[in-house]
């Protein structure tokens, strides 16, 4: 299929991209290694968890799900930067599948995320980090971490055809992701919010999210899901309703605005 | 057979608040180049994005090598090459790299498209930079770079948006010498500039446009001949203007203007020097002194002057 090879080809792209200049990922993987740094050992001894093997097993889905959120804003700004140079046009302008050029970008976006994931993953076992629920349980864990990834990558696509500026790119982006791992589960029990923040974030997709990876990673606490609610009792099953959601709607919208840029 | 057709093109951006294309029509014979003429802001890019498939118009038909754009833009991409206003080019990758991947997106296997991608290096004298990435390379080693990626697999129509703004006369002559060559190999060429000497060079036939129609058509010697060759201006002290204009005139055999300004009086002049030595004689007799004088070939701007009767309005343009 000459679609799908088309899109690869822009895949292939990117990883020379990086190969041509290395800091990039270099410091992809920095950031999110940081993070846990930061967390496990500034905020790990003050917060109380009750949980076997300390806060650090609770922290890492947290930072994972954060980490791949980010891949919003990666896409993105990669998109919007093409669209700032004309590549856009000159792909728009070859005998190619319309669409290759941005499901390369997605796809090329994930790969990234296997790499940053397999540092993070790395840098947790490091500090402690211990999944108790046996090798495809986590293999498991982690391919549903990839989809979230590139799930969010189709809104990034969305996004970064919509504006008309990079910079308000990475503004825009950072708008939708912060409050989202924020106002979530992931570094802090949802208890301590007031009572209707609570409700967000317990419906927040990334609280699913991390609460899908903490099953499956093993741990028994539900951390920070308030009693009864169904996000709260079945993480995994409306993970997977968000993921598909997000794709039903972005995938189409993306493709639209891609075949009618710059219009 | 006319290769590129396009019938009253129409097209507005927000929300038909500006009028970028106003029934534009144009067509090009096969094997011959078309240049489009005009000041910023007059369409040009509007013009060669549609035909290329990257924009759809409000209204108005246009078909490329027979296959018209709006119906079946998928089969005109395969026989099109376009090289936008602005370079194109990944500017991480190297030139090589480039040129490899578009090769590829042509469907070229791999050891064709870098066979391809070497050629193309070479015959755009860009070998020795092949393997520096493409933001070390200079405005004109982009423009090269950008062409050649348009030519990957070798297109029977071209369009080129300005393929020579902003290059010092040595990148433009050196442009030049790559689209001749490229014209010579049969290859059919919608090429669009802001210069009137550029469309002189390179153009078979011209057609000026401004704010989104043509208003003239033909080749270049026609449309010098319309804006009438080379001008004489003079220029004179207050009091011997209305003598002046009358002698400019009757040597110039046209209707002198006066630019009350400047003190400059000028026309269009067919004799060239003869015209501007009896010009001087006449003045000369009448005891009025020239402050300046000169003959000027014809610019765009002279082309806007006497087919508009206004100057062309430059339009700034931030990018
Ligand atoms: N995306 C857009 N949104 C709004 N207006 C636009 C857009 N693109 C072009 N225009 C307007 O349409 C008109 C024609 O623009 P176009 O880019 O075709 O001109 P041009 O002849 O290529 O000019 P230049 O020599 O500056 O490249 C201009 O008035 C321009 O401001
Ligand atoms: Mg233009």
């Amino acid at each position: 299929m000459n679609a799908i090879k088309d899109s690869l080809i822009i895949t292939k792209r990117q990883l020379l991209q990086l190969a041509r200049v290395p800091e990039v990922l270099i410091f992809s993987t920095i950031q999110p290694v940081m993070f846990v740094l930061l967390f496990r050992y500034v905020f790990g001894g003050s917060i109380e968890t009750g949980q076997p093997g300390g806060y650090v097993q609770l922290l890492m889905p947290g930072i994972f799900v954060q980490t791949v959120a980010f891949t919003l804003a990666a896409t993105a700004s990669g998109l919007a930067e093409d669209m700032k140079k004309g590549l856009i046009d000159r792909f728009r302008s070859l005998p190619i599948s319309r669409s290759a050029l941005i499901v390369g970008r997605t796809l090329g976006d994930s790969l990234l995320n296997i790499v940053v994931l397999a540092v993070m993953g790395m840098a947790g076992y490091l500090v402690g980090w211990r999944p108790t629920s046996g090798l495809l349980k986590v293999a498991l864990a982690f391919l549903f971490l990839l989809f979230f990834g590139y799930a969010l990558s189709w809104v990034g696509i969305y996004i970064g055809l919509s504006a008309r500026d990079a910079r308000v790119v990475q503004n825009v982006s950072f708008l939708v992701t912060f409050p989202l791992t924020f106002l979530s589960n992931a570094f802090a029990p949802t208890t301590g919010m007031p009572r209707p923040l609570q409700y967000v974030a317990e419906w927040n997709p990334v609280s699913t999210m991390v609460a899908a990876c903490r099953q499956l990673f093993g741990l028994e606490n539900q951390f920070g899901a308030t009693a009864g609610s169904f996000p709260s009792e079945n993480p995994l099953t409306m993970s997977f309703i968000y993921m598909g959601l997000i794709m039903v709607v972005f995938v189409p919208l993306s493709v639209k605005k891609y075949k009618n840029a710059s219009n | 057979m006319k290769t590129v057709i396009a019938e009253n093109l129409v097209k507005t951006y927000n929300k038909g608040k500006v009028k970028a294309l106003d029934g534009l029509s144009l067509d090009v014979e096969e094997g011959t180049v078309l240049s489009v003429l005009g000041p910023n802001g007059a369409g040009k890019t509007t013009t060669v994005r549609i035909l290329a498939t990257l924009l759809s118009p409000d209204s108005g038909r246009a078909s490329v090598g027979g296959i018209d754009v709006i119906a079946h833009p998928e089969k005109v991409r395969e026989v099109i090459g376009l090289s936008g206003q602005y370079a194109a080019v990944d500017e991480t990758l190297t030139g090589w790299d480039n040129l490899v991947m578009f090769g590829r997106l042509y469907h070229l296997n791999k050891n064709a498209a870098v066979k391809r991608a070497d050629e193309l290096l070479e015959q755009f004298s860009l070998t020795e930079s092949a393997k520096r990435p493409i933001k070390t390379y200079s405005g004109g080693m982009r423009r090269r770079l950008d062409l050649a990626a348009s030519l990957i697999v070798k297109p029977k129509v071209l369009f080129l948006d300005e393929p020579t703004t902003g290059l010092d006369p040595r990148g433009r002559q050196e442009m030049w010498g790559v689209i001749e060559d490229l014209v010579k190999g049969g290859v059919t060429l919608l090429l669009t500039t802001q210069y009137l000497e550029e469309a002189d060079q390179l153009a078979d036939d011209i057609i000026v446009i401004d704010h989104g129609k043509v208003i003239a058509h033909g080749t270049s010697d026609a449309l010098k001949k319309e804006v009438g060759g080379e001008r004489l201006e003079v220029v004179v002290e207050q009091s011997s203007i209305p003598k002046t204009l009358e002698i400019v005139s009757r040597v110039s055999g046209n209707q002198a203007t006066l630019d009350e300004g400047l003190r400059r009086i000028s026309a269009p002049v067919s004799t060239g020097s003869m015209a501007l030595m009896e010009v001087l004689r006449s003045m000369d007799s009448e005891g009025i002194h020239a402050l300046d004088v000169g003959l000027k070939r014809p610019s765009l701007d002279d082309v806007f002057m006497s087919l508009t009767g206004h100057a062309a309005e430059v339009e700034e343009v931030t990018k």
